[in-house]
Parts: C-alpha cells; structure tokens; sequence
C-alpha cells in the first residue's frame, strides 16, 4: 500500500523534473530540475532495498555531478534563452518513444525468453551494504579497479582540458596587462 | 494496482528513457544535451536496481555503480572539453560546429 502510493508519487515527480529538464528555455532551470530529479530518482533505490545504491545516487549525481555542472554553467553564457531545433515536435515525440520502446524490446526479450540465473545471490543475514562489499571486492574487484584507473584518467583529463592558463589571475592583474593578453590572444585565435 | 511489480519499475525506466531520448533529439546546446544523456543513465539504473530487487541478484546493482563511474568521468572530461572549445569559439552551439563540413 505504502510502497504503491511512494512509487506512483515520486514516478510522477521524477518525470515532471526530468520533462522540465529537455524542454525548459532556461538553463538554470534545467539543471536545478535534474538535480531535483536525480534525489527523487534515489528514492526508488531506497524503496527497492538497494540502500547503498540511493546513498551513492545522492553523494555522486546531486553532490558531484552537479556541482561539477554547476561549475561548468558559470563558464558558459547561460543568461541567453536557448534556442530550440525546428521542427515537428510531433514526429520527434513519436520517434524517441518508438525507440526508447524497441530498445526496452531488444533487453527484455532474451530475459523474458530464457530462466535467469542467479550470479551473485543475496547473502542471508547481511546488511545491503555488508553484501555489496563483499560481492564487490570479489566477484567484481578487477572491474572496480579499472573504474578507479578510469576516474584517475578522468580527473586529469579534466584538469588538463579545463585549467589551461590558470595561472594567470584577472582580479590580480593590472588593466594593461590583462588589455594585452587579450590581444596576444586574439591573434592565437585567428 | 497496489501491488508493485517488476513491470512498473520497467515501465518507469522506459518512461524516463523515452524524455532522455527526447532531449537528445531536440536539444541545440551542447550543455543540454549533456543534462538529457545523464537522465538515459539514470532511466537504466532504474531497471538495474528493480531487476536486482526481484532476482534477488546483486549484480544488477553492481553494473549501476559502474555505470555511475562511467557518468561522472563522462562528465569531467566533456565539461573539459566543452570549457575548452568555448574559450576558442564562444558558443557551445552545436549546429555551429561544422568545421569538419566537405
């Protein structure tokens, strides 16, 4: 009854959030609805018992995520209204549910079809978390290593592509200097 | 109804997938395109998580941990180089991207 009623709720509040998301002119509203949108998503981690799951969804997507998004905006002119793709909303609609149901097809299908077997069964009397550690730093260690390589590639990736000339600080340099490293730029540039 | 099957939660992740794919298929900037491809990540996670639910099977909440390491390299290094490719043109327009055009 309860899980019924909080799963049609936050189902409603998550696809509200993310509609406002795609379709919304206002870049800060987009990414203040999909923060909300990724909460709500966690809730339904919660629900299904997969506790460690929602802590991670919260932590990662709403704390890193968009925080790094965030970051990001103050880059780019987001004051400007957005300007849209023209065409026939209809036949996008259309197309994007038609895939997003043949993709659904093709997963489900060899599921439904043949008996799944239970690779990595729920340890009795472990708490969520306790199972996910255990399963995690066996069955998966070598994966889990290879994320860690990946998100160290990443982070220096994004140091390296974001943080060109930040040495360099406008608020600490004089008028002068900061008219001729526009120039000197320019000139790159073109 | 009130009996909360397998079924709802993948009917709720094709839902969510569905408005991801939507935003891909209309969205111009590239920031917000980059918002629609996290919410196609989200939308999987959510069939992942259901799935292991009802098979009592951790695996498919193992495959959304990695899939949450994916999205947030994924975002680090595009934000990178979308920061890098704004400082050359000034728009992150994708339309205005046709460099490469014959």
């Amino acid at each position: 009854m309860f899980e019924a009623i909080a799963f049609y709720l936050f189902s409603i509040l998550t696809a509200v959030m993310f509609y406002i998301t795609v379709t919304t002119k206002q870049a800060l509203f987009a990414l203040t609805a999909l923060a909300a949108g990724m909460i709500f998503i966690s809730a339904f981690f919660f629900i299904l018992g997969a506790d460690f799951l929602g802590v991670v969804q919260i932590i990662v997507y709403t704390g890193a995520v968009m925080a790094l998004y965030a970051f990001g905006m103050m880059f780019f002119d987001t004051t400007r209204e957005l300007k849209e793709r023209s065409g026939s909303s209809l036949i996008t609609a259309g197309l994007s549910i038609l895939s997003a149901v043949f993709v659904v097809l093709i997963f489900v299908a060899p599921i439904v079809s043949t008996k799944i077997q239970v690779t990595a069964p729920l340890i009795a009397g472990a708490t969520n978390s306790q199972s996910v550690g255990m399963v995690l730093f066996t069955k998966y260690l070598v994966p889990f290593e290879l994320a860690a390589v990946m998100l160290l590639v990443a982070m220096i990736a994004g140091i390296v592509l974001a943080g060109k000339k930040m040495d360099r600080s406008l608020t600490l340099m004089a008028e002068e200097e900061i008219m001729i490293a526009e120039e000197a730029n320019r000139k790159v540039l073109l | 109804m009130m009996e909360i099957g397998l079924t709802h939660y993948l009917v709720l992740s094709t839902v969510l997938f569905s408005i991801g794919l939507l935003g891909v298929m209309r969205r111009k900037n590239l920031l917000m395109l980059f918002f629609a491809t996290e919410i196609l990540l989200n939308a999987v996670n959510v069939g992942f998580a259901a799935i292991s639910h009802y098979y009592n099977d951790l695996t498919g909440q193992m495959f959304a941990f990695f899939i949450i390491a994916i999205a947030a390299s994924e975002v680090a290094v595009g934000l990178g180089l979308l920061i890098a490719w704004y400082k050359r043109h000034g728009n992150i327009n994708l339309d205005a991207m046709s460099s490469m055009r014959g």
